[in-house]
């Protein structure tokens, strides 16, 4: 049974694990599963790519992607982290930037994150549309938020606060 | 003496200590705002070190991790920049201090993102990302506090001339660094230099601060010699490690 394992099978199980942090995405859409390889003998390694170095979300996402692969009746289950290339926004599928627009997060920009200067110029921040209203008439309140990979902004539309998944 | 273990401990040291007086300022913030901010930069610098630490670790090849490296070392087996050691002092201090640093560090990972080393390269390119959102912030407190009140100002530019004279080490490069150029390993810390100088010649100057002049003091942080502050730092960071030998949760 385990010649018949396919890295699609394997990535559609991990469909499954979700951002702790996010809990409506899950680590195939953020782009966090780099490489599946499947052994002569069935054993599997996942390698996946942390958002942020010191994201505490990727010890819990290691061990639900291990439990997940035993779940299954993976013998030989490993979960490798890689970091290079490292982890952009641009590999977040355009399902996972509606899902958290609608969970109330404004999406980073598709694509390629543009290249700023990296010392502040003035005011160059770009708007960032309101996932509630969609008004671009918001303001940011700060580049860090109540997780690493995420900036809080307000609309001064509808006056909803509300959080940015940075462009990354 | 492994080269590389020492570069890879210079880099994850100066990232654990500063990442340590950094979460210093959690809860003590002067907003919210700015207290979730330094806080967040402290959990990414907390984070590189730990992936450099335990790089470190496996070149060493002597079965220390990254948590054996962090906690059960002594002041003098330390490799990080007095500049990341020495107290938070005010707000104004903190921020020119991490300017100063997010700058260097900027820099410096840049050019270890074309390491022949694929780990380093790797986690230089992985930090790098982080420190954009840190140098962009930086700067920008430093134009606001230096372009802001007569006293912001005042204390700003008294934390840059108070922070000047550890500058000095930043870019001056020993036989590591050397060693590991001439294998296309390391940076060129010297080449560095003038664009360091550039961006925080720039920014002072539009935040209407002074580029200080002060001749900064030979240190030797690289070979361990370090200020008082950072035996008392570690007493607060180790002690948990250390009287729970091993602990998990």
């Amino acid at each position: 049974m385990v010649s018949t394992l396919t890295p699609e099978m394997v990535r559609s199980w991990l469909r499954g694990v979700k951002d702790p942090e996010v809990p409506v995405l899950d680590i195939v859409e953020l782009g966090l599963v780099r490489s599946i390889q499947i052994g002569d003998a069935g054993e599997v390694q996942v390698d996946i790519t942390p958002t942020y170095s010191g994201c505490p979300a990727m010890e819990v996402i290691e061990g639900e992607v291990a439990e997940v692969l035993a779940q299954h009746g993976v013998v030989e289950g490993t979960v490798k982290r890689v970091f290079s290339p490292p982890w952009t926004t641009a590999w977040m599928t355009s399902e996972a930037r509606e899902k958290l627009q609608a969970y109330g997060i404004a999406p980073p920009p598709s694509g390629e994150v543009e290249s700023t200067s990296p010392v502040a110029m003035g005011a160059t921040v770009r708007a960032v549309p309101c996932p509630f209203c969609g008004s671009t008439n918001t303001t940011l309140q700060s580049a860090f938020g109540s997780t690493a990979c995420k900036s809080l902004h307000t609309c001064q539309q509808c006056h909803q606060p509300f959080e940015h998944f940075k462009a990354h | 003496m492994n080269d590389l273990f020492e570069y890879l401990l210079r880099l994850g040291d100066d990232r654990l200590i500063l990442g340590h007086r950094l979460s210093e300022w959690c809860g003590h913030g002067p907003v919210l705002e700015e207290d979730i901010a330094l806080t967040n930069i402290a959990l990414d610098l907390i984070g590189q070190a730990n992936l450099f630490l335990g790089l470190a670790g496996e070149v060493e090849g002597a079965g220390r991790d990254a948590d054996a490296l962090a906690f059960l070392r002594t002041d003098v087996e330390f490799r990080n920049l007095q500049l990341t050691e020495i107290p938070c002092g005010d707000f104004g201090f903190t921020v020119a201090r991490q300017f100063l640093f997010d700058a260097y560090s900027w820099h410096l990972l840049g050019a270890l993102t074309s390491s022949q080393h694929d780990g380093l390269a790797g986690l230089a390119a992985r930090s790098r990302k982080e420190v954009t959102y840190h140098l962009r912030h930086s700067s920008e407190w430093v134009l606001r506090l230096g372009d802001g009140t007569e006293e912001s100002h005042r204390r700003v530019q008294d934390a840059f001339d108070a922070a000047w004279r550890y500058t000095g080490e930043l870019f001056l490069p020993d036989a590591v660094d050397t060693n590991l150029l001439a294998q296309g390993i390391g940076a060129d810390l010297p080449a560095l230099k003038p664009i360091w100088d550039e961006m925080v010649t720039d920014v002072l100057g539009r935040a209407t601060l002074d580029v200080p002049d002060v001749t900064p003091t030979a240190m030797n942080s690289r070979s361990g010699s370090h200020t008082e502050h950072l035996g008392h730092l570690l007493s607060e960071m180790q002690f948990l490690a250390r009287s729970n030998p091993g602990a998990k949760w």
